[in-house]
């Protein structure tokens, strides 16, 4: 299957040619090019899974496959670095579910972008993102996946920056990279301290489960805990920073400043979930041997499901809800990996969180897509500036419709299935929390229809003129969105992804099914009442609930909290000084060599007064002072 | 130093009285040389000590290989070259005139670099 280099090489090769090329081609074409290039890689990526989901199972299990594997960088006999690219169920789910967001995200581009400065840039970027997340899923060993990794932080970078001119966005930017590089220190720390004790960066060799694989790493501990148990929760900052995770998910929401076709590609589907692919991919590793830190997964993703949940109910600017709401959703899928056990029924958690993971990339990348077609229409972000634009955008407003169902989770839209399995999946595994993920998804159903009624329905918004339904470009992948949002639930997700590679069949649990269904259609009724007509209970409610309603629309003060400890505590006591070191001591000694020498040279020049004459006599004096040493020494 | 003396009683002049006036002559034109600020008069310096290897040129040749003849013509060759040395220093000198309205050994100073003091003033 060496055709899925290809996969990597066109992505990488679109955005070299349109990199280079820049503003020397029409905007049109370098538009078609990358669409062109995305939709071939689209169309490769459905391919492979096609083979690989009919051939790779072999007696009932998927096996892995290393398409493509060359040395990189050699530090010892057992230590390198390898470039390639494995298959296996999870890998092969990603390369499609990148390629379709992508391509969709893509195509919209070419109306939605259509007209901006740099537009060449911005899908040379597009390709430079689509290669390093493609490269990110397909790593064979660890090490690979940090390079990529980072990557896609910098392709994050340059696509919330992009409109560079705006202070907020290059403010984003740099928030976004310097957060998720903060925690990706903690992932290399992980990756250093994890292949010292067991030699290897490979990912077959971590998660094949043999015992001596650890063998160096048992009995040694730090601070209370196993080393090992250090390594895996390093990791997992790593994947917290990207995924958004309590305390580092500040950077997502602020990254809404780029351009909506990459919030739904980026900061929705595809990048923000690297860090549960990571926690996936390892997941051996965090089972066996150090199942405190999964728990601690699991905890820390309820904990961010609730607090991005509750915070997203307040927000005005479509974008942040959608932002938060990514944030819960991804916890979601952290609480359903930290929740789960190995293999057939207890494996539950593994396989109900990749397959949220599918599908919310599907309607969160349409939720995304079709805030984006809002925006184009009324030119704001703010709820405020929209209401009753169901008459002006019927496709728009019946997509949105749909993705707003699935991730409420009614059946039978695809995030019902999903949600539900990770539900069941936490409710074995302890009951308190399968009630506050339960309440959570409550939560998300109210604030979602919040949105869609503050968008769609409600007091009419005096437009400047009148809202129109956005070009086909744009419509043709909410369309697609919506149907593959309609219709996933209904893939027999067990049957392609679990964490032992065996098959499970997957069956709803009915009661808890049940409940779920009936707090999702309670919130929504609930937000019905409130906000799609006038009314007065949201600011009765406001009133009566001053101080929580403040701090999350202040998104509980976290932001604040940051900028006190950086500018008040770091910056002002161990960075000052450093400066002062730097400037004082390092600097003038620089400073010091630069002036003695200055001062030397001044005074050797006073020899050269460019007078023959004293030449002559310094010539003489020489000549008597050599001849003179001949002669009595 | 009585071996000089006692050659001069005998009304052979001795090599030592030569070297001694080409050593006069040739610290003449050092001093010349250093002391003198018109290039004319250092002109004149470099000839005399030119005229002082010259003459020891002679004199060796003279005095300690009686019977070759390279001193003699090495002194020669030295008076041509001293003569077109003096030629291309004179047009020199000229030219120097023109362009500096003096000969003064202190005013041609055009090709040092301007002091670091001088600049910051």
């Amino acid at each position: 299957m060496e055709y899925t280099l290809l996969i990597l090489i066109l992505p990488l090769l679109s955005f070299t040619v349109l990199g280079l090329v820049d503003s020397k081609w029409k905007p049109q074409v370098a538009g078609t090019i990358g669409t062109a290039v995305l939709a071939t890689v689209a169309i490769l990526a459905y391919y492979t899974a096609y083979v690989y989901f009919t051939t790779a199972n072999i007696s009932g299990e998927y096996q892995k496959i290393i398409a493509f594997q060359t040395e990189w960088v050699r530090f010892t006999e057992h230590l390198h670095i390898d470039l390639g690219i494995l298959l296996d169920p999870i890998s092969v789910m990603m390369l499609v579910v990148i390629s379709t967001v992508s391509l969709m995200v893509h195509i919209y581009s070419l109306s939605y972008m259509h007209g901006e400065k740099g537009f060449e840039r911005y899908y040379a970027f597009l390709s430079l993102f689509t290669f390093s997340m493609l490269g990110l899923v397909v790593a064979t060993n660890i090490f690979q996946m940090y390079i990529f990794w980072e990557l896609v932080g910098v392709s994050s970078y340059l696509l919330i920056g992009f409109y560079y001119t705006k202070p907020e966005a290059v403010a984003a930017s740099k928030k976004a990279f310097i957060v998720t590089r903060f925690a990706d220190l903690g992932f290399l720390i992980g990756i250093l301290i994890l292949s010292f004790y067991t030699k290897t960066f490979d990912f077959g060799i971590l998660t094949s489960g043999q015992e001596s694989v650890f063998a160096g790493a048992t009995g040694i501990s730090f601070l209370g805990f196993s080393v090992l148990s250090w390594a895996t929760a390093l990791i997992f900052i790593g994947g917290a920073g990207k995924s958004a995770m309590f305390p580092l998910h500040i950077w997502l929401p602020d990254a809404m400043e780029g351009p909506t076709p990459v919030s739904a590609l980026i900061h929705a589907a595809t990048m923000v979930v690297a860090g549960v692919y990571l926690v996936a991919r390892l997941f051996p590793v965090y089972y066996f041997y150090t199942p405190e830190v999964l728990h601690g997964i699991a905890y820390v993703g309820a904990f961010t499901a609730l607090f991005a949940a509750v915070i997203a109910c307040v927000q005005t600017d479509i974008k942040r809800v959608l932002a938060f709401s990514t944030i819960s959703q991804i916890a979601f899928m952290m609480v359903g990996l930290g929740v789960s056990g190995m293999g057939g029924h207890h494996g539950l958690g593994y396989m109900a969180s990749l397959f949220h993971l599918f599908t919310h990339a599907m309607f969160k990348a349409l939720l995304f897509l079709g805030a984006g077609s809002v925006i184009h229409a009324v030119h704001s972000n703010e709820m405020s500036k929209m209401g009753g634009l169901r008459k002006y955008m019927p496709v728009t407003h019946i997509t949105f419709l749909i993705a707003c169902l699935a991730i409420a989770g009614i059946p039978p839209f695809s995030g019902f299935f999903s949600k539900d399995e990770i539900l069941t999946a936490a409710f074995e595994f302890n009951p308190i929390l399968g009630a506050t993920m339960s309440f959570i998804a409550g939560l998300t159903a109210f604030y979602m229809f919040r949105l869609y009624y503050g968008i769609f329905w409600g007091k009419e918004h005096k437009h400047h003129h009148t809202p129109h339904e956005s070009p086909f470009a744009m419509k043709l992948p909410l369309l697609f969105l919506a149907l593959v949002t309609i219709f996933a639930g209904f893939i027999p997700f067990g049957e392609f992804v679990t964490n032992d590679g065996a098959l499970y069949e997957i069956h709803l649990d009915w009661t808890i099914a049940g409940i779920s269904v009936a707090v999702a259609v309670i919130s929504i009724l609930l937000a019905t009442i409130m906000y799609r007509k006038e009314s007065k209970i949201p600011e009765k409610l406001e009133v009566s609930f001053a101080g929580l309603h403040k701090s999350a629309s202040k998104r509980f003060y976290i932001d604040e909290v940051y900028q006190f400890i950086t500018k008040k505590i770091i910056f002002k006591n161990i960075s000052t000084p450093i400066a002062w070191f730097d400037r004082h001591v390092i600097d003038a000694t620089m400073d010091g060599f630069a002036k003695v020498t200055q001062w030397s040279s001044a005074r050797l020049k006073g020899l050269q007064t460019g007078d023959v004459q004293d030449y002559a006599y310094t010539i003489l004096l020489g000549a008597l002072i050599i001849a003179g040493l001949v002669i009595f020494i | 130093m009585f071996d000089v003396f006692s050659n001069f009683t005998t009304g052979i002049i001795p090599m030592e009285g030569y070297i001694i006036v080409s050593l006069i002559m040739f610290f003449a034109g050092v001093y010349g040389f250093l002391s003198r600020k018109s290039l004319l008069m250092i002109l004149i310096s470099i000839e005399l000590i030119l005229n002082a290897a010259d003459i020891n040129f002679v004199v060796f040749n003279r005095y300690l290989y009686p019977g070759q003849l390279e001193g003699f013509f090495f002194a020669l060759f030295t008076i041509a070259i001293s003569a077109c040395e003096t030629a291309v220093a004179i047009a020199i000198v000229i030219n120097i005139y023109r362009n500096l309205n003096n000969v003064e050994v202190d005013s041609l100073n055009e090709l040092q670099e301007p002091s670091l003091e001088s600049e910051k003033k």
